[in-house]
């Protein structure tokens, strides 16, 4: 998030809401939210299902999944000719505008409306709602991400943000609600194929040399290494032999995990280290049992970059260990320097020496002062609340010139429906924690697809409990659920439940920057199960 | 009798509301909001209450399992962590680097990921390093 969420109740004017179920999600920044509309903010949502905090939103919009650009680009066009742009922003902070305008001029409202179903009006007054309440805060999550065109919908939120110099203020801002506890921090901590920690890129001859010296090494690769659903592709291919997975169940949350289990099946060795035996840990060729978050030490980074104190409450069971005890002792078995921290203390000092943006972080400050915000470069650096203030990373900001593309796979006579995913708020991600917890699984404890009772009307549904749902990859057999909020044609699964994952039915295709697959649209149909079938 | 409150990050979403769980002689018997948490404020959702439900759970792992046949059997940290380094190095030496990967992960803590990532490049000098950001 470039702003953090103090500022959503103290200063947010207007929120622009898409592809988040913020309440479910997220509810305790719903919170701040519902905190803002006390005191007059302005709402504006934009989702294919009229989920729950489009009920106190001043205007809702439902467009057809995938169209993100369209409207994104339309909502710049409005707030451009009627000359509702805060020109000096563009003129003094950013670049690049005349070439965005150039392609954005081609999005009127009628035409946004053909691509998306949002009716031309209402895209105009969301451009005048979001435009003339400053500042405005946009939060978005994988709804907009998890698509082929996940980088093009960023950058069109990145372009809205700075049309309307909503960057770099207190309340405004580009925010990406994120997901899980610390997926932020495992970005921040190199946990990804092309940077190490802070974001120095791999393939950069300074930090590999900054690196290398600082862990006494020679040789670190400089070669952008492969991303989770590369990885598993690999695996089914030969090309990869072995994967170590601490604490994640890819079986479960990649897309089309069908051939994910083939892939992973072929690996000559599989380790996995978790708390509990997951999907993906029941094919591994050795299990090492983990602690979980109340029996070990550490930080976690929330979605705001606030970095804060993990601490140890009990002892973990039987023989299981910290992640970081089990790392330290496999490196130590490997023959490896550089691994020999007696605490996770000792392993943020190493940290805050590495990672420019954590520099001015350590235990001592985060007891005493509860947070610090990245970046936090320094000991008496406060941290920082907002990004992007008086000045962008690379100087001037730039805006992008982005046409809308289709979705990689959509409905057709065969697979009429489009089907998207998501989360509820009961259960968690592959439900590795949440199923476990019996408060949670008894309020949601069968997974469900939900429909428009128009679409269930259509196909013959009759009144029947039970579908079949189909797509290219696979079929998995559900209860049906029908609601009227959600947009005719779509249908929505919850991806938590192993015994009908949704993520049998979803599409591996990538963005082909960021490679986030298009779990939000993929080509389904749905039937009725015949009792007697069973 | 020993009762304490111990201040910590709730482990589901990204929102990170504090909370406290509360320990009685060595087991934990709840949570407790933070109030003076600057975005929780007091107040949890539905799973920060349940937030130690899982913990001790029965299906917990408690040893180290080693594949036989189609079932595990358990063995002793030194056993496994013998097999892991001897299998890992034996891949790298006979196929090149690229062809392990780790998957480090979006429950761990910042130093747990440091560590992960610090081996798979440090260690191994491979670059497949990745987490479930995009899932």
């Amino acid at each position: 998030m470039t702003n953090s969420v103090p500022e959503f109740s103290e200063h947010t004017r207007c929120f622009l809401i898409t592809g988040s179920n913020t309440t479910e999600a997220h509810p305790l920044i719903a919170s701040h939210i519902m905190k803002a509309k006390d005191r007059g903010a302005k709402v504006i949502v934009v989702d294919p299902r009229k989920v729950q905090i489009a009920r106190l939103a001043d205007l809702y919009l439902q467009p057809r999944p995938g169209t993100d650009v369209a409207w994104l680009n339309g909502l710049m066009y409005v707030i451009v000719t009627e000359e509702l742009a805060d020109q000096e922003f563009i003129e003094k902070r950013t670049e690049g505008f005349e070439e965005m305008w150039r392609v954005v001029q081609g999005y009127p409202p009628e035409r946004v409306e053909e691509i998306t179903g949002i009716p031309a009006e209402d895209l105009r007054a969301a451009a005048r709602m979001y435009a003339q309440n400053k500042p405005a805060a946009i939060l978005y999550t994988m709804g907009i991400t998890q698509h082929t065109t996940g980088v093009d919908n960023v950058k069109c939120i990145a372009n809205l943000a700075m049309l309307t110099g909503n960057l770099g203020i207190p309340g405004g801002g580009v925010n990406p609600l994120r997901g899980q506890n610390n997926v932020q921090g495992a970005c921040d901590m190199g946990g990804l194929p092309n940077v190490y920690p802070a974001y120095q890129p791999v393939n950069s001859p300074e930090a590999k040399a900054k690196f290398e010296a600082i862990w006494g090494v020679e040789g670190l690769s400089d070669k952008v290494g492969l991303t989770v659903v590369e990885m598993v592709h690999a695996a089914g291919e030969g090309h990869l032999r072995s994967l170590y997975v601490m604490g994640e169940n890819p079986l479960l949350s990649d897309p089309d995990i069908g051939h994910a289990r083939e892939s992973l099946e072929k690996l000559d060795f599989l380790v996995v280290q978790d708390i509990f035996l997951t999907e993906t840990a029941e094919l591994a060729h050795v299990v090492l049992p983990a602690a979980t978050f109340a029996e070990k030490e550490g930080t976690f980074t929330a979605t705001d970059r606030r970095i804060q104190r993990v601490r140890k409450a009990v002892d973990p069971p039987g023989q299981a260990k910290a992640d970081w005890e089990i790392l330290c002792l496999l490196a130590r078995r490997l023959g490896a320097a550089g691994f020999d921290f007696a605490s996770p203390e000792e392993i943020m000092a190493e940290i805050a020496r590495v990672a420019p943006s954590y520099g001015g972080v350590t235990y001592e400050r985060l007891d005493r002062e509860g947070l610090l915000r990245w970046p936090v470069p320094s000991a008496d650096h406060p941290g920082t609340p907002y990004l992007h203030k008086e000045k962008f990373t690379r100087g001037l900001g730039r805006f992008f010139a982005v046409e809308f593309q289709e979705p990689a796979e959509l409905p057709d006579e065969e697979y009429p429906f489009i089907l998207t995913t998501g989360r509820i708020i009961f259960q968690y991600h592959t439900g590795t924690m949440s199923r476990r917890s019996p408060k949670l699984e008894q309020e949601a404890p069968e997974p469900y697809v939900e429909m428009h009772p128009d679409d269930a009307a259509r196909i013959g549904l009759d009144g029947a409990q039970r579908v079949r749902v189909v797509s290219r990859r696979g079929e998995i057999e559900v209860a049906v659920r029908l609601t009227e909020r959600i947009r005719p044609g779509v249908v929505f699964i919850p991806f938590h439940y192993a015994e009908a994952a949704a993520n049998v039915l979803t599409h591996a295709a990538l963005d082909p920057v960021a490679k986030i697959p298009e779990l939000k649209v993929c080509a389904v149909w749905v039937e009725r199960v015949v009792k007697d079938e069973e | 009798m020993d009762y304490r409150n111990i201040l910590t990050v709730c482990p589901y979403c990204g929102t990170g509301c504090g909370l406290y769980i509360q320990v009685l002689d060595g087991a934990i018997v709840g949570v407790l909001p933070a109030k003076e948490h600057p975005i929780s404020q007091g107040k949890l959702c539905i799973k920060g209450w349940n937030a130690t439900a899982f913990v001790r759970h029965p299906d917990r792992l408690t040893t180290p399992l080693i594949r036989e046949g189609d079932g595990f059997r358990e063995a002793s940290w030194d056993e496994a962590l013998s097999l892991v380094a001897e299998r890992l190095l034996h891949i790298r030496d006979t196929w090149g680097p690229d062809a392990l990967g780790f998957l480090v992960s979006a429950r761990c803590t910042n130093e747990e990921n440091y560590l992960a990532q610090k081996l798979a490049r440090a260690v191994f000098k491979t670059n497949n390093v990745d987490h479930c950001a995009r899932l």
